[in-house]
C-alpha cells in the first residue's frame, strides 16, 4: 500500500513547509498544511513525470492555482528530485527563485500563480490542447476555496464540460477560512457539490486528509466520460499541528522559534 | 484590415499547425473562415475574456501560437491580469488581436472605445506592440509576429481602411519608415489615423510647410534610432495618434527624444485626457477631438507661427 509511502512524504513536507515559513517569516503556513496530503499522494502515485526532464511532452501538468502555498509545493518537489533539497533553504531569500507564491522558475511548477482565479482557465488550456491532439498527458489544477470567489474560475467552470474536458481534474481545498474569516460568512459557497453538478462537473467529495480516499479518488479520474472531475477535499487549515488547526491567524503568522519545535515535536514519528 | 488579418491568418495557419484562434464570441462573418478550414484549432470562448485569456496561456504552454481575438478592450484591458501573469511573465506565444482600435467604434460608445490600450501594453515586459496602418502592412505585420517568439499585441482598425503603402509595405517589427522627406519638422504617427496626417501634408506643402512624416507602426520595441535622426535634423516634432495624451505613442517619441540629447520641441495630437462622453462616427470624433487632416494643418500651421 502506497499509504505508508505517502504519509512518510507528507509529514517531511510538512515539516519543510515549516521550516521555511519560519526561517523566511513569511506567512501561509495554514494553506500548506491543509494541502500536504493532497500533494504528497499526487506525486507519489498519481502524477506522471519526470522529474530529471521537467518539461518532457507527455507529462501529466499539475498547477497549484492557490500559489500563496508554494512552500509545500517546492518541498514535495524538492522531496521528488526536482532539485536538491537544500535549496529550500532559498525559499524567499534574496536574490533567490523561491518566491513566496509559486514560480516557474523553479524546476517542476508549472505555472507562476499567487493572484487567484488563474490556475484553472490555464487548466483547462493545457487539457483542450492535449484532447485535441491526442495526447495521453492529464491536467491538474489544485484551488483554495476563497479563490472560487474569483470570477474567471466560473468563467472555466463553464467551460470545460463545454469542450468535454475529461482530462482535467480540479481539487478544491476546502478548509473553509479565507482571508478575513469563516467561507461561509465571507462568500459562502454551500451547496458546493451541488453547484459544480449543475455545471455539468463530475464531483466527488472526500476527505483531504485521508490518504486511502485521496489516491482511490485520483485513481478513478475521470469519474465518467466526457465530463471533467472535481473534488471537493474537506480539510483542515494548518492540518497536523494542534495549535495551528482551525485557526485563522495561521493564515497570515509564521511559527516562532517556540512554536516551530513545538510544531516539529508533534511531526517528529 | 480584419479582413486581411483573418486571410493571412488563414494562409499561415495551413502550413503552421501551431496556429490556433480563439475569439470571444466577436468577428461574426469574418472568422468562420478560419473555423472552417481548422475547426480543430478553432474555439468560440464565449463572452469571457479572463478564461479566453487564461486558456491560450494554456495552449501555448503545449507549444501553439494562439490568437485571442475581440473588439477593443474586451481582449485587451478586461483581462490585464491574464496578460500580465499567465502570458507575458511566462513569454508565451499569445498573440491579442483587438479590434476596432482608437474610435473606430465611434458610436458604440466609450465602452468600446480603445483608447489606453498602447500604454497598458507597451509597460508589459516580453510584449511587442504592433498598430498596423493598412491593410497590406497587416498582412507583412501577420508574417513577422508569427516568427517572433513571445506575446504580442496587435491593434487593428475595423475595415475599410484606405491602403497608404499599395503593395510596397517594407514592414519589419521595430522600424519606422519614411513616407515623407521633409525639412525643418516632422510628423511621426502610428496606426491608420496616418491617412489624416498625409491629407493634412497635402495641404501644408500647399502653405510651403514640408514635413517628414515617419510611420511607426512597432510600438514596442521602439524605433529610438529613427527618433535620434529626424531629431537632429528638425526644430519641431509633432506625434498624431488615436490614444489619450498619457503614456503610448507621444511617451515613447518624448523618452526617446530625452534620451538622445536633442531638445526640439514636441507637440501632442491626440486624444485628451478625458472621457469620450458624446457619441459620432470615428471620423466625427476625429474631428471633434481634434485628431483630423484639417486640425492637424492647423495646430501645426499655429505652432510654426
Amino acid at each position: 500500500m502506497a499509504d505508508i509511502h505517502t504519509r512518510e512524504l507528507a509529514r517531511k513536507i510538512r515539516i519543510h513547509a515549516l521550516k521555511m515559513v519560519h526561517r523566511a517569516n513569511a506567512s501561509h503556513i495554514g494553506s500548506c498544511l491543509s494541502i500536504a496530503d493532497l500533494l504528497a499522494v499526487l506525486y507519489e502515485t498519481t502524477l506522471q513525470y519526470k522529474a530529471d526532464n521537467p518539461q518532457y511532452l507527455d507529462r501529466d501538468r499539475f498547477i497549484l492555482s492557490k500559489g500563496h502555498a508554494a512552500a509545500v509545493l517546492y518541498a514535495v518537489l524538492a522531496e521528488k528530485g526536482f532539485f536538491p533539497i537544500q535549496q529550500l533553504n532559498d525559499y524567499c531569500s534574496n536574490g533567490s527563485m523561491f518566491a513566496g507564491h509559486a514560480s516557474h522558475h523553479v524546476p517542476g511548477v508549472e505555472l507562476s500563480t499567487g493572484s487567484l482565479g488563474h490556475g484553472l482557465p490555464v487548466a483547462c488550456g493545457i487539457a483542450l490542447a492535449g484532447k485535441r491532439q491526442n495526447s495521453t498527458f492529464r491536467s491538474f489544477v489544485l484551488m483554495s476555496d476563497g479563490e472560487l470567489n474569483e470570477g474567471s474560475n466560473w468563467e472555466a467552470i463553464l467551460f470545460a464540460p463545454q469542450h468535454k474536458l475529461d482530462n482535467l481534474v480540479a481539487i478544491v481545498d476546502y478548509n473553509k477560512l479565507q482571508g478575513f474569516g469563516a467561507v461561509k460568512d465571507v462568500i459562502d459557497l454551500d451547496p458546493i457539490v451541488d453547484k459544480w453538478k449543475t455545471f455539468n462537473w463530475s464531483v466527488r467529495e472526500i476527505n483531504g486528509h485521508d490518504h486511502c480516499e485521496i489516491e482511490k479518488t485520483l485513481k478513478a479520474v475521470p469519474f465518467e466520460k466526457d465530463k471533467p472531475s472535481i473534488i471537493i477535499a474537506h480539510t483542515i487549515k494548518g492540518k497536523g499541528v494542534s495549535y495551528m488547526e482551525n485557526t485563522l491567524a495561521w493564515h497570515y503568522k509564521s511559527p516562532n522559534s517556540e512554536q516551530l519545535k513545538l510544531a516539529l515535536e508533534e511531526l517528529s514519528d | 484590415m480584419r479582413t486581411a488579418f483573418i486571410e493571412t491568418l488563414c494562409e499561415l495557419a495551413q502550413t503552421d499547425e501551431r496556429i490556433w484562434l480563439l475569439t470571444g464570441d466577436l468577428g461574426f462573418s469574418v472568422l468562420e473562415r478560419f473555423g472552417n478550414y481548422f475547426p480543430e484549432r478553432f474555439v468560440n470562448m464565449g463572452v469571457a475574456e479572463q478564461n479566453m485569456t487564461g486558456v491560450a496561456a494554456g495552449l501555448a504552454l503545449t507549444g501553439k501560437t494562439v490568437f485571442t481575438y475581440s473588439i477593443a478592450n474586451f481582449p485587451v484591458i478586461r483581462c490585464l491580469e491574464q496578460i500580465r501573469n499567465d502570458v507575458c511573465y511566462h513569454n508565451l506565444n499569445v498573440k491579442i488581436v483587438a479590434v476596432g482600435g482608437g474610435v473606430t467604434y465611434g458610436t458604440a460608445g466609450y465602452s468600446h472605445h480603445g483608447i489606453e490600450d498602447i500604454a497598458l501594453m507597451q509597460s508589459m515586459p516580453n510584449m511587442t506592440v504592433i498598430t498596423p496602418t493598412d491593410p497590406f502592412e497587416t498582412k507583412q505585420v501577420m508574417h513577422a509576429i508569427i516568427s517572433k517568439n513571445g506575446p504580442c499585441y496587435l491593434r487593428l482598425g475595423r475595415g475599410g481602411e484606405p491602403n497608404i503603402y499599395g503593395n510596397l509595405s517594407p514592414f519589419e517589427i521595430g522600424k519606422a519608415t519614411c513616407l515623407n522627406e521633409g525639412t525643418e519638422i516632422a510628423i511621426f504617427s502610428t496606426g491608420p489615423i496616418i491617412s489624416e496626417v498625409l491629407k493634412a501634408l497635402v495641404y501644408l506643402k500647399k502653405n510651403n510647410v514640408n514635413p517628414y512624416v515617419i510611420n511607426f507602426p512597432t510600438l514596442k520595441p521602439f524605433d529610438d534610432e529613427t527618433v535620434k535622426q529626424i531629431a537632429s535634423k528638425v526644430t519641431n516634432i509633432f506625434t498624431v495618434d488615436e490614444h489619450t495624451s498619457y503614456g503610448g505613442f507621444t511617451g515613447s517619441v518624448s523618452k526617446a527624444m530625452a534620451m538622445s540629447g536633442f531638445n526640439c520641441k514636441l507637440t501632442q495630437i491626440c486624444l485628451t485626457d478625458e472621457y469620450i462622453s458624446i457619441t459620432g462616427t470615428q471620423s466625427y470624433l476625429h474631428k471633434y477631438h481634434g485628431i483630423d487632416a484639417e486640425f492637424i494643418c492647423k495646430k501645426i500651421l499655429e505652432v510654426l507661427k
